[in-house]
């Protein structure tokens, strides 16, 4: 018996006939009132974190506090309205907790920004700049949801946006525009503004693998020999999507971002493992991942080669050793200071010192957070990511179709992979690799394609979430074909 | 500014974090069973949708020995049933089915379990994979009694009393 691929896969507009009998009364609300509720307090998050920050260093509140309110408010309420008229059934959590975080980034940023200047160190305007980063972002989020009115026509895209990842993975190489920041090579300069094309990679690495996956995943789950209690898929329907993250994982290597290609590496044993639902990836990928990272480890322990890896495992098992060395951890070791300075309820805004962790506006943002307002505000902001995780795995589970179901995923895997590497980092759980916090850190690259993550999670939530047209009198199965039946197009 | 007064607004932006935090659970909460539908609106729905029912829309009156549902025997959602006095019943993998099937080699909309007099029938609904009693294809509605086994895809339904 030949498994069933494409056709099989229910698409809402085709399965259109009556709730049958047996079916549950349960249809989801449009909550659109719930959000705004839910973003008025995001607001008050953002811009009491502004005016708190004002308050604990200069005494004062912010002179700018209306106008800095103000464009937040704006922002907020434009993304709020496009996704009231362009998606009214989409996740009502989504938005405001992204808001919540990036209104608390943005203080954040701004507290650093003052400490630095205070200080005596260069002068930034982080905060600025990532306000604007911000405005970028909620532009191509409202045109995301604006233009994309159904996530399946990204199906069409697959092995174009597999090259699109490849040649933005690749373009840091180019002699011409490509810069090399801290060891990694993973900037291009365009004038003025400097961008980290990874970040948008990611996005289009998951719709490469949703598409594909969703076309091959019961050649992938069933067809194969069986080797040592695993099921081998063919080599022609696994060979192609191992190729391309081969390729994206060495360049990533070459490159020296760890923690982006710690993040691919996870991203795609996930959509595997959910697009298979076969467990046993997860343990031949475990497995993978820690011979290689044991291998790499060995490798230049014994050869003095790749030194960097030796390094940060170094510093990772015992920090202190490494204090006052010359790749050392001061990083780690002042962050940790912080965190534990700051103990369970920080030290209020202007009463710590967050600017002695080099870069704390990046990747030690957590750090800082720890610092000034203490373990309570970290709980917070891990328990909102694994709000946002659990929302986005909430659609995946609801949505309807193949495709929908595994860019949800994957979407969520790219975010909650991210969180863990990062936070797992500067806690010290895991050894430290550079990623930025999702919606906190400053950095306008990965706060744009965060905003489009969470665009695309909220027009597939919205299509899930949408009640199956009701056609009753279309009983039969020759429903197929009438007005109501509309043929979407993959790319087959 | 005085100690107390930083002290108490940092406290304050905290509460403001976990409000917020703690909103956003409730929003999730209240939807997590999204909201149902009035009976009334329903009934209306299904008026519409039943004397579709193929040849009959009469149900076999209810005597002893009658099958009263439908059990899903063997396959991945085993001990799912359905009740016969809904007929018909539709199965498939799509979410209006009254038996819904994880079975990756069930279509949408596979087949449909209606009655005809006394006499229950299963229908194929153009399915990918086909609806089996014993070995056989059915190509056409195919009369089944109590312990009849019907297979689809990887699972077993039957009617029992």
């Amino acid at each position: 018996m030949a498994p069933e691929v494409a056709g099989s896969y229910p698409s809402p507009q085709a399965v259109g006939n009556a709730p049958g009998p047996g079916f549950i009364g349960f249809v989801h609300r449009r909550r659109r009132g719930a959000e705004l509720f839910l973003l008025v307090l995001a607001l008050a998050v953002g811009v009491g974190g502004y005016a708190a920050v004002g308050l604990g260093v200069d005494q004062e509140v912010p002179a700018d506090l209306v106008g800095y309110g103000g464009w937040l408010a704006a922002l907020v309420v434009l993304a709020h309205v496009v996704v009231r008229f362009f998606a009214p059934y989409a996740d009502p959590v989504l938005l405001p907790i992204v808001a919540a975080l990036n209104g608390l980034g943005l203080a954040v940023i701004h507290r650093l920004d003052l400490a630095y200047e205070a200080a005596g160190k260069s002068q930034h305007d982080f905060a600025q700049q990532q306000l604007t980063w911000m405005t970028l972002g909620v532009v191509l989020f409202v045109l995301t949801i604006a233009l994309l009115r159904d996530h399946r026509v990204l199906q069409r895209f697959t092995y174009t946006s597999g090259l699109g990842a490849l040649a933005l993975l690749l373009l840091p190489m180019l002699p011409g525009i490509g810069n090399t920041v801290n060891g990694a090579r993973i900037w291009i300069n365009v004038g003025p503004f400097s961008f980290q094309p990874g970040e948008v990679a990611k996005v289009l690495l998951v719709v490469m693998f949703a598409g594909y996956l969703v076309l091959h995943r019961d050649a992938l789950a069933l067809a194969g020999r069986r080797v040592l209690f695993i099921d081998l898929p063919r080599g022609r329907d696994l060979g192609p999507i191992l190729a391309m993250w081969a390729v994206s994982l060495s360049i990533l290597v070459v490159q020296r971002d760890l923690g982006s290609s710690l993040l691919f590496f996870g991203l795609f044993l996930v959509m595997l493992y959910v697009a298979t639902e076969r467990p046993g990836w997860l343990i031949v990928g475990g497995l993978m991942f820690f011979g290689g990272a044991g291998f790499l480890y060995w490798f230049s322990a014994t050869t003095g080669r790749l030194s960097h890896i030796q390094n940060r495992v170094n510093i990772w098992l015992d920090p202190m050793a490494y204090y006052d060395k010359s790749p050392g951890s001061g990083q780690l070791v002042e962050s940790m200071f912080g965190m534990s300075w700051g103990g369970l309820i920080g030290r209020g805004f202007g009463e710590g010192q967050p600017d002695r962790v080099p870069y704390a506006e990046s990747d030690f943002i957590v750090g800082a957070i720890g610092e000034e307002l203490g373990l309570t505000a970290v709980m917070a902001v891990i328990l909102l990511y694994g709000l946002i995780v659990e929302r986005a795995l909430r659609a995946a589970l609801i949505s309807r179709d193949g495709f929908g179901k595994l860019v949800a995923t994957g979407l969520a895997a790219v975010l909650a992979l991210q969180v863990f590497v990062v936070i797992g980092g500067v806690t010290r759980l895991i050894p430290l690799t550079g990623l930025t916090t999702p919606f906190l850190s400053y950095g306008g690259s990965s706060l744009v394609a965060n905003w489009v993550i969470i665009a695309l999670l909220l027009r597939i939530s919205d299509q899930a979430r949408r009640p199956v047209p009701d056609l009753s009198g279309n009983d039969d199965s020759d429903g197929f074909g009438d007005d109501a039946t509309q043929v979407v197009k993959l790319s087959t | 500014m005085s100690e107390l007064t930083l002290f108490l607004i940092r406290l304050a932006y905290l509460a403001i974090l976990w409000i917020f935090v703690l909103s956003a659970i409730s929003v999730i909460r209240s939807d997590m069973f999204g909201a149902r539908v009035p009976a009334a609106a329903r009934e209306g729905g299904r008026r519409g949708a039943t004397p579709k029912a193929p040849k009959t829309g009469r149900q076999p009156s209810k005597r002893r020995g009658a099958p009263t549902h439908v059990l899903v025997t063997e396959g991945a959602n085993a001990g799912e049933r359905a009740e016969l006095d809904q007929a018909p019943i539709l199965i498939g993998r799509g979410s209006d089915a009254a038996i819904r099937l994880d079975d990756d080699y069930v279509s949408t909309r596979h087949a449909r379990i209606a009655a005809s007099g006394d006499q229950w029938f299963v229908e194929d609904l153009g399915s990918t994979n086909g609806t089996y009693i014993g070995t056989a294809r059915i190509t056409q509605p195919t009369t089944i009694t109590p312990g009849t086994q019907v297979r689809i895809g990887k699972t077993i339904l039957e009617l029992r009393k």
